[in-house]
Parts: structure tokens; C-alpha cells; sequence
């Protein structure tokens, strides 16, 4: 790719250990600490040219951390990073792009009402009088990597896989060297996911260092030709993917102790309880979805799992599910025979319903309530307040219940939410919704951010949930997860819904497709 | 260099140590300011914080002051739980007052039972209805309600300066801008013989035990508090957003309305053209070093109404302008902000910013 | 001949009763584009006031007096900047504190001078250019910060559509995280933003108190710097209707004019309320429509930006 790549593959003593380092980047005794949390622990890494190389690990292993220390906007407190060869201390994000790296982050570092332009031009420093010129460079990168985009586009109007590809082509219009990209596929359709890593095998094959940070092993099976895995901030373990079988890596990830991903049994359950017929609902948020004759039916005693790309519909599809956008015609929205579409969420509670919502801080929990209290939050139904007073006895024996029945990792009652881990907060939601008996449970990407833990927890707490009879509804972004829970499943795709199939009788291939908008179906 | 480091989980004490710290920087910064006047420190501070209640008489007319500084600051406090930003003390005060004055001139000879209840009532109304107006532009066209109260004080200021050189004149008052004094029945009962301390501080600590009552006890309580920290997860649990907003701002629009009307019935005994001096203002102060809790804001209206007694008294005694007043409350209110910092961060000082080599 | 003579001064004095806004409302914008919302323009206003009239006072120069004014409004903005910024201090409570401090520490500064006059900023008339008929008059027969005032919004109509400056100011205030996460300076440029509101503040101030009405009183701004925030709402964060609304609220502010013109009599104070009103009213036309502010608002107005390292 570039004239100087015969002097990088040179072997360069390190300044300690006299290590051949022919490395574009090395990483040496990395060491950060947080409050209360050792986020990197001598941590070492090697990523050398053309080489796509994988940092895996588990929600929270610190994987996050080490690639901002390398792209600037974290310091560490200890250890040595070497850009070719070279020790360097990286100042900040545009020292780190002047050197050549450049990073896709995970919650897209984008500005919605700027256009793809502007939000490049930003990052680069381009000035004013140069835009011409950039738009033009980035409708040429666009267009060699089969990344289409329009550089005029406002960026709210871009779809989700549209925005990655603005901060992927952000760091190809200058000289590359190294990319990082955070967490790159939980926001694609596998299909989607086969084209990125077309360029992404491109790219490498110019020079350019991929740094792949991910927790799905079977991509970075398919992707990769080193890992460094990251168990509570220190390295686990070091391999390559493409010798090692997923579980092996898996062990890395979580140690010894951890149950990993269980089969479930897939069933068929009982009467339609919940029943949406002829769902529409027009958005009046400038930046959300319509929802189109929405079809859709849940059986108690079954799982049905709603896959689907961020921004689809989703939101506006679970704010109608659970009251906080009631509709019109309430009729569209069943539970067995009665009509609940219009009616606010508390009277919906009353009839069985319960649901936990995406944001588990902040909607599912106020961050700076005690549990206590926010066992009451939904809870006030189950006798905790009389004569309009709250029954504090009652209200921190809920609380404690829940503590106690899915082994919440907790102070005591009197913890503030935001002070949990998410995985523990989101066993203490989802207690929460469960110990009221619900008939119809409404679960929002249930996992998203929590460790392998509180995972499998959680998909048994909602198995069991499942088994005792009642109707279960699952949106979630992640498809693995949803193939391993649901008993049926569909896709939702620019506000529509696509069929509904068992899930032991459909392909991730054809739910992909799906989620892309293509509802035909695959002759079985 | 100094470093802010987010806690995980608030400081359970902080909040109570904060307004302390914010009242001792505030005591200092004072006596470094009367000393640049050219004063001597400590009298200036004593005269502003001893003298005024030195005898009691004195002590009556802390009460006096607190009084209707404590009605406006619980019903401030309850609406800022519910992250309501109700400013519009001052206006609703006024409305209070000036409704209240309207209904009392009308029976300046009755002797009536019934007189005194109607007036005050009648000043709860207005005060309700007042702010009722900002209830209704917030829940109904999303108006901000930060500027419609603002707003709507200077609109009730206008107008009970064009009622009391209007409508409300008294008839044979030589033309000055006042009504006629009210009847002994519309007046509150005072409660010493030498001092102007009347009825309604009891009634304003009344209001404090229903307000600890509504917030520490009830569900209602609850939900305003849910409503204020997080909106999101109050419309996830199916409370009601904007009967909340109705609920808080009638509540403190009444509290409010009744301090009004307990000064014109009280202390002055008729409507002039100033009623308050900012006590709807120095509420806002009060509500926030009270830590928005009815004991808090208590302890806080009487020190605030000790701290418009000492500006007075500096006025008289020092020769310094009253403005001092609001030039304190601002400070007291700037160094409440900052100690608060506290609560959710903790300090650190960093000798030297972080990088180590090996 | 009498009414083009009262369409000619109320023109004028709509023009004149709008710069102070004008001045404050385009600091604020600036300011809020960059994700802050500073409820103190009243307190730095009032400041600027004081500050400026006392200065002009004691030396002579109305230069050094809105000199002297325009440093006082950033001093008071850095009271704010440093706790809302540094601090991560509530920027409404914050701002009403910087408002109530502000209206006291003008008082008690200004108490010995109240009543004192000074020589104000005269009109200077463009020829030609003032005599065009109808806004001739309205427009280029005022005062020199009249016409600062037309440049300042015509630099920042400029900064905002095509430099890097406003661009990144922009950023700043959509994502303030993904600012940090490529590498921008969310801090500095939201200090420089509420500097520059500050400073706007000051010197609408300093225009009160030296050519509006060329004395000092207290309180003396009455209400301009929340009218001014309204202001900004009203202009959905552009700056051309800034322009626009700040001269129809100076036509609303001096409607009594129009009608002392026309020969009708209210009682004062009802009339004084006409200001007020009608920035309700204008508030509730603009707000009910919240998908429409979605669009233009600065998205991390009023939220604190907290920097991890």
C-alpha cells in the first residue's frame, strides 16, 4: 500500500525485552484504572500489517477501554504502545488519525442534522473552502470499497448500515493504517455483515491493520487471523480463530465457572393471547418510523422473537405494545378477547401485562432511586400502596424478593440503580416484571450489554416464564440470541413486519433477509 | 490540579453538609466584602445576623417573614421535585394578594366569621388559577414554563399596579395608591400582644406537614418524585405526566396565592403597591438550600427571612444599599451550586496529569 | 402626512427597542448552539448596565463605558461557564442564580448613581441610504451600536452557514460525546460560546444604559433578558429571525406610542404588559408544534458534558 512497508516488516528490538517486534502496533503492560474497577490489567497486543486481528472478550472484560487508549481518548496510568516499532504516546483522536489509525465506534460518533460531508469534514479537519473537494474523495472511497453514499445526505435520513458506512469511509478517505471498529455487526443483517467484511479482507490485503472487537466467535472464525482475549481487564488467553473452535474461545471469554449458551427446547404453546391486527400508526418524531398493518400473534406458553435492525420500527412498535403510545383504534391490539390498544400502561398492568424496556437506566429504572424504589415502579399493583400511601414494609419485601429470587448483585434494598452493573440492573428489571405473574411479558433487546452471566440467566429466568404459561414477546437486535429462545419468529424491517415462522423451520439466511426488507419466502 | 471523579453512588450526606458549606463561603465572602466597604467585619455580619432578633419583637418579625417565604418555597419545592420549574412564586403571590384585597374591600365594615376564611381562600384561587395559566400553556402547547412564569410576574406585577391606581383605590385615601383598610374580620389574628407575628405561620407550618406527608408518605408523592428524576420511566409505569404538572403547579400557584393574601390580610392590612419584597424570588432560593424537603426548606425561610431583616438593618445601621440582600441570596444560591458538586463527584487533587512510561 | 410621520417613528423606535434584544438573543443563540442554556442574560444585562453607565460616567468616554460593560457581561458569563462547565452544576439553576445575583450586585453597585444622567449615543444618519422611504429611516438613521448590531448578526449568519468555526460550534451542541470522540474541543468551544453570550449580554446592557434611555435605574432592563431567551426559541436557532423577531418585539414593546399617535388612552401599566403578553403568545405559537423544534433544537441543550479520562 504504501513505499515504506518493507521498513515496517523489519524485526525492531523493543526498548525492554529485546522482543522482534514487527509490529504496526504493539501494545506493552497496558494499565487503567477507574474507581472501584481495574479496567485494563497489564494488558500486551501485537497487530502486525495486513493482519485483521480480533480483541474478544465479554461485555465489560475492558475492551472498550484499550481501544481508546489507542486512539487517544483515554490515557493509561502504566505501559507503553509502539507505532511501528516506535514507542508513542498517543495526545488525542486527531493525533491518532494523523498517524494513520482510524476507528468505527460502536454508538456511532456521528452528528444526525449535519450532512456526511460536514460530519467528515469535522473529523478531519477540513477546512471550509475544501468541502467541494472532500465530497467528491468521499463519493470516490465510496464507490472502491461498494459502500454507496451520497455526500449531500443529511445523516438523520441514513439508515443505521448507512451511518456505519459514513464512519468507515471517515477513516479511508486519509491514509490508513490501522482500523479499529467497535462491535461492527450487531447493527447489520448478516448479509450485510458478508459485504463489510468483503472490504474489510480488501482493505487488508492493501496493508491496512484491522482491529476487530467483537463478542460473536463465529465471525471472528470467519474474519480473522489473530485474537487476544480479555477476561476482567487482563489478557485470557491468545489464538488463532481459525484453529480454535467457538467453545474454546468462549472459554477464554468467560473462565471456568460460567455455564455457556444452553439448547432450549422449542414449543409450540397454547391459545393466541396477544393478537395485533392491522396495526398503523404514523410518527410525529422527525426522526422516527411509521408503522404499517402490523399482523401478529402470541401464543401463551410461547416465545416470539421480533429480529430487526436499529431504527426499523422497533421503539415505535413496543411504545404501542405497552401503552406509552397508545392508539386510536384499540382494537388493533388484543389481549385474548379484549381490546387494549387504547389504554395507558398502568391499565394494561392490570390486565397482565409487563414489560421491560431498552434503556434498563433511565426508562426500566431510575438511575438515582434506590432499589426500593424502584421495586415500587411497577410494582404498586401488587399491594404495595393502600389508601394512597405506600406500604414501606411491603414495598423492601418486594424488593428484597427480587434480590433474593434472581441473585441481583446488590448493596442492599437502599442501592441506587445506577449503581449496579448492567447485567445485575437488568436481572433486578426483569425480577421485577416476572414477580408480578404476568400473562404477556414484552421484553426489549433483554441482553444487550450484559455479561454471559446474567445472560444465560436472564434467557432462563424468561425459558421458565415461558414454561409456567405465559406469552412472551422478544424484540432484540441480536439473532443469535433470538434463534437460541424463541419458538417463532419474524422480522421487522422500515416499520413493516415481515411473516411469522418457527424458528426451527427458518435460517438465519432467511431471517437476514427479512430484516433487510425482502419478505419473500424461502420455499421450505 | 484538580480532578472530578463521577462517584458510583451519590453521597448520602453531602446533600445536608452542602447547604452548611455554601452558608459558612457565603458568611466569609461577606466579611470580606464589608471590610472592603471599608466596615468592620464582624458588627457588619452581627447586625446582619444577630441584631434583627435580639429582642422579641424582633423574633415576631423573623416569624413574619418566614412565613409567606415558607409557603412559596413548599410549593416550589414540590413542583421542582416533579422538574417543574415553576419561577412564577412572585406572580402568584401577587395574584394572591391583589384577590384576596379585592374581595376583602368590598366588606370593610363586616364583622362576619366567614370574612377572614373567604379572603384567604379567595388568594388561594387567584394564586391557583395564576399559575393554572403556566399548567395550562405547558401541558397543552409545551410551552416552557421557565419563561411563561417569569412572564406572568411581570403581568401580575402591571396589574396590581394598575388596580391599586385603579379599581382598588381607596375612594377617600387622598389619592394614594392604596385600597381601604380592611375590617378587623378579614385581618389574621396576631399571636403575641407586642409583636406582629400572626396566624399564618401556623398555617404555613401546617402546609409543611401535609407537604412532608404528600412527598415522604404517599404515592402520589411517589410519582412526582419518579416524574422529576426520570419522565421516561414515569411514562413506562403509566403515570400521568401532565395531571402531575396540573397537580404541582396548583399546589405551589395556592401556596403561593395564600402567602399573598396572608400579607395583605396580615401584616399590612390593606393592598399596596409593594407587597412583597421578591419573597417569591428568595423562595427559589429557598427551596434548593432547603434540599427541596419540608424540614430543609423551613430551617431555610427562616434564615432567608433573617437575612431580609440584616439587609434592613445594614441599611439603617451601616448606610449600605438593601440591594445587599439579593446580592447574598445570589451568592448564598451560586455556593449551594458548587458544594453540590460534591454529591455526584469526588474531588481529587492530581499532582501531576497521568501518563507513566514503563 | 401624520400617519407616514408615526409610521416613521414607530419604525424607528421598533428598530431601537429591539437592538438590546437583538444583542442578547444573539449571544444566547451562540450559546445555546453549542448545548448551553444560560438563564442569566437578565443578571449579565443588568451588570452590563450598571457597569457601563458608571464607567462613561467617571471617565467620559461611552467607548470605555461599553467597553467596560462588554467585559463585565463575560465576567458574569464565566461565573456561569465555570460552574456549569467545570462544575457540571444544573445549568437552569445556575442561570437563575447568575440572574438573582446579577439584579443585586447592579443595585448595589448603582445605588449612589441613580438618577445621574450622562450623554448617550446619538443617531448618526447614512446619507442617501436613510432617506429610502418607509425603512430609511427605520433603519439607517440610528445610533452606531444599531448599526454594530446589523453586523454582528450579518459575521454570524456568515460563521454559522459556511465556516469550520460554526460547524464545530454546531457539533458541539448536537453530540457533545461524539464531539469528544473525534477529537473536538466540546469545553473550550462551549466556554468560548457562553463568553460570547456574556459579552452580548454586557454590551445590550451597556446599550440600555447608555443610549436607550441614557441613566440608570435599577432593574432597569425589565424583563429583556427572558424576553430574549424567548427570542430564541422564536427563531428556532437562526439567526436571521433573531433579526426579525427582536424588531417585532420592539414593535410590541411600543405599541403605546401607537396608540398615544392615534389619539387612544390606556392606563399605563396595562399597556406595560403588552411586552409580556406577547412573548406568551409567541411562545405558545412556536412550542405547540414540538416535532417541529425537535428539528432545530441544539439536541444536548441544558445537559452537562462530562469528560472521562
Amino acid at each position: 500500500m504504501n513505499s515504506d512497508s518493507k521498513l515496517e516488516d523489519l524485526p525492531v528490538a523493543s526498548a525492554q525485552g529485546g522482543l522482534p517486534m514487527p509490529s504496526r502496533l504493539a501494545l506493552r503492560g497496558i494499565t487503567k484504572q477507574y474507581p472501584g474497577c481495574l479496567a485494563n490489567d497489564r494488558v500486551d497486543l501485537d497487530i502486525k500489517p495486513g493482519q485483521i486481528h480480533a480483541l474478544l472478550g465479554e461485555n465489560g472484560a475492558g475492551k472498550s477501554t484499550l481501544m481508546k487508549i489507542i486512539y487517544g481518548l483515554v490515557k493509561p496510568d502504566r505501559g507503553q504502545l509502539y507505532w511501528r516499532g516506535n514507542p508513542m504516546q498517543i495526545a488525542d483522536p486527531s493525533h491518532a488519525r494523523s498517524l494513520g489509525i482510524g476507528m468505527v465506534f460502536q454508538h456511532f460518533s456521528l452528528f444526525e442534522t449535519l450532512s456526511v460531508t460536514e460530519n467528515i469534514a469535522l473529523a478531519l479537519g477540513t477546512p471550509a473552502r475544501e468541502m467541494k473537494t472532500l465530497s467528491r474523495k468521499i463519493a470516490d472511497v465510496s464507490r472502491k470499497y461498494g459502500m454507496a453514499l451520497n455526500p449531500e445526505r443529511l445523516v438523520h435520513t441514513l439508515s443505521i448500515g448507512e451511518r456505519q458506512r459514513v464512519e468507515i469511509v471517515r477513516c479511508l478517505v486519509q491514509d490508513i493504517k490501522l482500523l479499529i471498529l467497535d462491535e461492527p455487526t450487531s447493527v447489520l443483517t448478516p448479509q450485510e455483515v458478508d459485504t463489510l467484511f468483503v472490504t474489510l479482507r480488501q482493505l487488508a490485503e492493501e496493508g491496512c491493520s484491522i482491529l476487530f472487537i467483537s463478542h460473536k466467535l463465529n465471525e471472528v472464525q470467519a474474519l480473522c487471523d489473530g485474537a487476544t482475549v480479555l477476561r476482567g481487564g487482563r489478557v485470557s488467553g491468545s489464538c488463532n480463530p481459525r484453529v480454535e473452535t467457538p467453545s474454546s474461545m468462549a472459554r477464554m471469554m468467560v473462565g471456568d465457572d460460567t455455564p455457556i449458551a444452553t439448547e432450549y427446547v422449542k414449543v409450540e404453546g397454547g391459545e393466541p393471547f396477544l393478537t395485533i391486527h392491522g396495526l398503523n400508526k404514523p410518527t410525529h418524531d422527525p426522526f422516527g418510523t411509521h408503522l404499517k398493518n402490523l399482523q401478529l400473534q402470541v401464543r401463551s406458553g410461547e416465545i416470539v422473537g421480533v429480529a430487526g435492525v436499529a431504527g426499523n420500527g422497533q421503539e415505535e412498535l413496543l411504545a404501542a405494545l405497552s401503552g406509552e403510545e397508545p392508539v386510536r383504534e384499540g382494537d388493533c391490539i388484543r389481549l385474548a378477547d379484549q381490546a387494549i390498544g387504547h389504554l395507558p400502561p398502568d391499565q394494561r398492568r392490570r390486565l397482565g401485562v409487563a414489560f421491560v424496556p431498552e434503556e434498563r437506566l433511565g426508562r426500566g429504572a431510575v438511575p438515582t432511586m434506590s432499589l426500593r424504589d424502584n421495586g415500587l415502579l411497577t410494582g404498586f399493583l401488587q399491594g404495595l400502596v393502600q389508601n394512597g400511601m405506600v406500604q414501606t414494609q411491603k414495598t423492601e419485601a418486594f424488593a428484597r424478593s427480587i434480590i433474593d429470587r434472581f441473585k441481583v448483585k446488590a448493596g442492599g434494598t437502599h442501592s441506587q440503580a445506577k449503581s449496579l452493573s448492567g447485567g445485575n440492573l437488568q436481572k433486578f428489571i426483569i425480577g421485577r416484571e416476572i414477580l408480578q405473574n404476568p400473562k404477556l411479558l414484552i421484553a426489549a433487546h433483554p441482553t444487550w450489554g450484559v455479561d454471559i452471566g446474567a445472560a444465560v440467566a436472564i434467557h432462563e429466568a424468561l425459558i421458565q416464564l415461558r414454561d409456567q404459561g405465559a406469552a412472551i414477546l422478544v424484540v432484540s437486535e441480536d439473532i443469535d440470541e433470538l434463534f437460541q429462545i424463541s419458538d417463532r419468529i419474524c422480522a421487522i424491517c422500515h416499520g413493516e413486519l415481515s411473516p411469522l415462522r418457527a424458528t426451527a423451520h427458518t435460517t438465519i439466511e432467511q431471517v437476514g433477509r427479512w430484516m433487510a426488507g425482502d419478505f419473500v419466502e424461502d420455499a421450505a | 490540579m484538580i480532578k472530578m471523579e463521577p462517584r458510583q453512588e451519590s453521597s448520602p450526606w453531602m446533600p445536608y453538609v452542602s447547604p452548611l458549606l455554601a452558608g459558612v463561603l457565603t458568611l466569609v465572602t461577606g466579611a470580606i466584602l464589608f471590610a472592603a466597604l471599608g466596615q468592620d467585619p464582624l458588627f457588619a455580619l452581627k447586625t446582619v445576623l444577630i441584631t434583627p432578633i435580639s429582642d422579641a419583637y424582633g423574633v415576631g418579625e423573623l416569624f413574619v417573614k418566614a412565613g409567606p417565604i415558607l409557603l412559596c418555597a413548599l410549593g416550589l419545592s414540590v413542583a421542582y421535585r416533579a422538574n417543574v420549574w415553576n419561577i412564577g412564586a412572585e406572580g402568584q403571590l401577587l395574584m394572591g394578594g391583589l384577590a384576596g384585597s379585592a374581595l376583602a374591600v368590598q366588606f370593610t365594615d363586616s364583622e362576619g366569621l366567614w370574612l377572614l376564611p373567604a379572603v384567604l381562600l379567595c388568594g388561594m384561587v387567584a394564586g391557583m388559577l395564576w399559575a393554572a395559566l403556566a399548567a395550562l400553556l405547558k401541558t397543552r402547547f409545551n410551552t416552557n414554563e421557565i419563561l411563561t412564569t417569569i412572564m406572568l410576574n411581570y403581568i401580575a406585577f402591571n396589574l396590581l399596579q394598575y388596580c391599586v391606581h385603579g379599581p382598588l383605590k381607596d375612594p377617600h385615601g387622598f389619592n394614594f395608591p392604596e385600597s381601604a383598610m380592611f375590617a378587623d374580620a378579614a385581618r389574621l389574628p396576631l399571636l403575641m400582644e407586642d409583636a406582629r407575628v400572626h396566624l399564618g405561620i401556623i398555617l404555613a407550618l401546617a402546609a409543611a406537614a401535609a407537604v412532608w406527608v404528600l412527598l415522604g408518605k404517599s404515592f402520589l408523592g411517589y410519582q412526582i418524585q419518579v416524574l422529576g428524576r426520570d419522565s421516561r420511566a414515569a411514562k413506562m409505569a403509566g403515570f400521568k405526566e401532565k395531571r402531575l404538572v396540573w397537580l404541582v403547579l396548583l399546589l405551589s400557584g395556592g401556596l403561593a396565592g395564600l402567602a399573598g393574601v396572608g400579607e395583605v390580610a396580615g401584616p399590612i392590612g390593606q393592598l399596596v403597591p409593594q407587597i412583597s419584597p421578591g419573597y417569591g424570588y428568595a423562595a427559589i432560593i429557598v427551596a434548593f438550600l432547603g434540599r427541596l424537603h419540608p424540614v430543609g426548606v423551613t430551617l431555610a425561610s427562616i434564615l432567608m427571612a433573617l437575612l431580609f431583616m440584616g439587609g434592613e438593618m445594614v441599611q439603617i445601621e451601616l448606610n449600605l444599599p438593601l440591594a445587599l440582600v439579593g446580592m447574598f441570596q445570589g451568592m448564598l444560591l451560586f455556593y449551594l451550586l458548587a458544594c453540590d458538586v460534591l454529591i455526584l463527584y469526588r474531588i481529587r487533587w492530581v499532582s501531576q496529569p497521568a501518563t507513566q512510561t514503563l | 402626512m401624520m400617519d407616514i410621520e408615526l409610521v416613521n417613528n414607530v419604525l424607528q423606535a421598533a428598530v431601537r427597542t429591539g437592538t438590546p434584544l437583538l444583542l442578547v438573543a444573539l449571544g444566547e443563540t451562540v450559546a445555546e448552539k453549542s448545548g448551553v442554556l444560560n438563564l442569566g442574560q437578565e443578571g449579565m444585562l443588568l451588570v452590563g448596565a450598571v457597569v457601563g453607565f458608571i464607567t462613561t460616567l467617571t471617565t467620559g468616554s461611552l467607548f470605555l463605558g461599553f467597553m467596560a460593560a462588554l467585559v463585565a457581561g463575560v465576567l458574569m458569563s464565566m461565573l456561569f461557564g465555570v460552574l456549569v462547565l467545570k462544575l457540571n452544576a444544573n445549568q437552569y439553576a445556575t442561570g437563575l442564580a447568575l440572574t438573582i445575583f446579577g439584579t443585586g450586585l447592579s443595585a448595589f453597585v448603582g445605588a449612589g448613581y441613580v438618577g445621574q444622567p450622562v450623554t448617550g449615543l446619538e443617531p448618526i444618519a447614512i446619507p442617501w441610504l436613510s432617506d429610502i422611504p418607509v425603512i430609511g429611516n427605520a433603519l439607517f438613521n440610528q445610533d452606531l451600536m444599531v448599526y454594530l448590531s446589523f453586523l454582528a448578526t450579518a459575521v454570524l449568519f456568515w460563521f454559522f452557514k459556511s465556516t469550520r468555526g460554526g460547524l464545530i460550534v454546531k457539533a458541539v451542541g448536537e453530540s457533545p460525546d461524539s464531539a469528544n470522540a473525534i477529537g473536538l474541543p466540546v469545553l473550550p468551544t462551549r466556554y468560548l460560546a457562553v463568553a460570547f453570550g456574556g459579552a452580548m449580554a454586557g454590551v445590550a446592557g451597556g446599550y440600555l444604559s447608555l443610549a436607550y434611555t441614557p441613566l440608570w435605574a435599577e432593574n432597569m432592563s425589565a424583563g429583556r433578558g427572558w424576553i430574549a431567551l424567548a427570542l430564541v426559541v422564536f427563531a428556532s436557532w437562526r439567526i436571521e429571525r433573531v433579526m426579525l423577531g427582536a424588531y417585532l418585539f420592539g414593535l410590541a414593546s411600543i405599541l403605546h406610542l401607537v396608540a398615544q399617535g392615534l389619539g387612544f388612552s390606556f392606563p399605563p401599566n396595562l399597556l406595560a404588559m403588552l411586552p409580556y403578553v406577547a412573548t406568551i403568545l409567541v411562545l405558545v405559537m412556536l412550542s405547540s408544534n414540538p416535532a417541529r423544534n425537535k428539528l432545530y433544537a441544539p439536541v444536548s441543550l441544558g445537559q452537562p458534558f462530562f469528560k472521562s479520562t
